[in-house]
């Protein structure tokens, strides 16, 4: 099993229990809320207020120089089991759209959005091992996310999709303009009480 | 194996101010001069709109309007099982298509615990290396066009048909072919196709030989290319680049050997090719010497390719083969079940990178415990990339942000998704 799994994920890196022992030892025990380890992928949920803190701790002290994805993740509705904080049988996916259309689940889970950032260690590797790690941290609707923009300047793209994708506020972020929808579009289209089908077609009235 | 000592140094004095990935025009010169360049400009390979200030013919501000072929793949990929949303994903990085098909059927299978024979490994082996070669190849014969030499795209167009003959002949389709599938690849490799490969790479290392010979001391392409926009390892790690553009900065990053490289590269092996210099030159350079080492490794492969299935045997996930349904009722039943609902795909979270032509090219699948996925995040290695274009193009001349532009190779269908 863990053989066929490095065929698989090798990518990954061996999970970092070290790092996020160090970051508790460093910054306290509550820095860290919780560990959620699936498929050998470490993730670290952080309490809000300590998510730039402990970043900014990865990126100087362990050396997680690679910012290689932020995702916002809208849990609407999810009824499956996720980072062992809620139960559930799954998604009946005979049911009508889980995506608004007709149903609109109430939020599940802490709180409505998780939003990710996976690092890897490119260049400060010295035993030949690209760990990767992921922190996550939740939001409700109107809460906002410290940006990671002046900690990994890559961030910038990513915090643009997410407020464009998902309309979670990033505080601090220099340019937090649409990036992909026109700056005047409305509503978040990855949103999971956004219609697939059906909505009116934007722009369509100024002809 | 890829290893460094060096750390970066963190303080940002080389990362733009405030937005890192815009440049801003210092002054209100009234003399500036503002210029669209794209959406629809032929150097912008697709339909990327970067805002130009001029000053005389300096380049002082740069910003990218990219979303103009937004179409909804991440959504789209929602309301489709984990076997209806395959075909969507090479539709994002069109030029390294098999790449994305890979990509996410790894993701997929790391979700699921699934193994995947290792013929099938290998055999995604030689058509990822097959979908680099044709990246680079229209990388390279538009890129040239680019900086004024039309030769080298007809050159290059040639031999990137042959390259997609090949896939013609495996699956049927030349691009965006669906042959990479959850559990293991869609057909056995057609009679005569390792023959028709080995041809193939002997056809194109003739090739290689002689764009080295078109671009390597042409006097003109050198005075375009060497010194101009040159990308410090710092900087590239500082905006998240990977890839070829990485890797011509002298950074021996490559998830193909990193941790010892992932699928059928861990039993092929993979040395990284590296350039020093970091400027358009070693852009350029870096990436035909990448076809190179391709081609070494499909020809590594075919030598060794191994017996076996092509397909995972575990029919919860995998198709039974066509000749089963006319005579096992249970092989129809799975077949029906798969066509129609999927597979149900632990609830969890998985970040499953490959190394595409351009980087890393991951999927960010979060499943529900359904046979759609809740969420997936594409995470395209052409949209980080050109966050560190403003920079590199600070005070260049116009001419010279089309070569910049063209060196680092961005897919608008990868950045926009």
């Amino acid at each position: 099993m863990s053989d066929m799994l490095q065929i698989n994920s090798p990518t990954w890196g061996a999970p970092d229990a070290d790092a996020a022992d160090r970051i508790q030892a460093a910054l306290g025990a509550d820095a860290i809320e919780r560990r959620v380890e699936f498929r050998g992928e470490l993730t670290l949920d952080l309490p809000l207020d300590r998510y730039i803190e402990v970043c900014t701790y990865l990126r100087d002290e362990e050396g997680y120089d690679l910012l290689s994805d932020v995702t916002v993740v809208d849990y609407l509705g999810y009824t499956g089991e996720v980072a062992g904080y809620w139960g559930g049988d799954g998604r009946d996916i005979n049911r009508d759209s889980h995506s608004g259309k007709r149903i609109v689940p109430e939020a599940a889970g802490p709180k409505r959005f998780g939003v990710s950032a996976t690092f890897a260690k490119v260049m400060t590797v010295t035993d030949g091992n690209h760990r990767r790690l992921r922190v996550r941290v939740w939001v409700d609707e109107g809460e906002s996310v410290p940006s990671l923009v002046p900690v990994y300047p890559s961030a910038d793209f990513h915090e643009r999709e997410g407020f464009d994708m998902m309309g979670v506020e990033f505080a601090g972020h220099p340019n937090l303009r649409r990036i992909i929808m026109p700056e005047d579009w409305g509503g978040h289209p990855q949103r999971k009480d956004y219609p697939v089908g059906g909505e009116p077609v934007q722009f369509s009235d100024e002809v | 194996m890829a290893t460094t000592e060096k750390t970066v140094i963190w303080p940002q004095q080389d990362v733009l101010q405030p937005v890192p990935s815009e440049l801003w025009p210092a002054s209100d010169n009234p003399d500036l001069l503002e210029i669209n360049l794209g959406p629809n400009h032929p150097s912008t390979h697709g339909v990327l709109r970067v805002v130009t200030t001029l000053d005389g013919e300096v380049v002082v501000g740069v910003k990218c309007e990219i979303g103009y072929v937004h179409t909804g793949i991440e959504k789209n990929i929602e309301q489709k099982t984990y076997w209806k949303a395959i075909p969507y994903v090479p539709r994002m990085d069109y030029l390294s298509f098999f790449s994305g098909e890979t990509a996410f059927c790894m993701a997929t299978e790391k979700a699921l615990e699934l193994e995947v024979p290792r013929r099938a490994e290998w055999i995604r082996v030689i058509f990822q290396e097959l979908a680099r070669i044709h990246s680079h190849l229209v990388f390279l014969g538009t890129g040239s066009v680019d900086l004024g030499g039309i030769a080298l795209l007809f050159y290059c167009f040639r031999a990137r048909d042959e390259v997609l003959d090949l896939f013609e002949m495996a699956c049927g389709a030349r691009m965006h072919p669906r042959y990479c599938q959850v559990g293991g690849v869609a057909e056995d490799l057609p009679k005569g196709f390792e023959q028709r490969c080995r041809e193939v790479i002997a056809f194109m290392r003739d090739q290689i030989e002689q764009y080295y010979e078109l671009i390597g001391a042409n006097p003109i392409w050198l005075a375009r290319t060497v010194g101009v926009g040159v990308l410090s390892p710092d900087f590239a790690i500082k905006m998240g680049m990977t890839g070829p553009n990485l890797r011509a900065s002298g950074v021996p990053y490559d998830l193909r050997s990193a941790n010892g490289g992932y699928g059928g590269y861990r039993d092929l092996g993979y040395t990284p090719v590296t350039k020093e210099t970091g400027d358009v030159d070693a852009r350029f350079r870096v990436r035909i010497d990448e076809m190179s080492a391709s081609l070494d490794l499909i020809e590594k492969a075919l030598d060794g390719l191994p017996e076996g299935p092509v397909m995972t045997d575990d029919r919860k996930v995998a198709l039974p083969p066509r000749h089963e349904l006319h005579t096992s009722m249970e092989s129809l039943i799975h077949h029906f079940k798969l066509v129609t609902e999927g597979f149900e795909v632990p609830a969890g979270e998985v970040y499953a990178p490959i190394e595409s032509a351009r980087g890393e090219f991951g999927f960010h699948l979060i499943s529900d415990g359904s046979a759609k996925p809740w969420r997936v995040r594409l995470h395209g290695p052409a949209f980080v990339l050109l966050q560190s274009f403003a920079k590199l193009c600070e005070g260049v001349y116009l001419a010279d942000l089309i070569a910049i532009l063209a060196s680092i190779d961005p897919v608008l269908g990868d950045v926009d998704r």
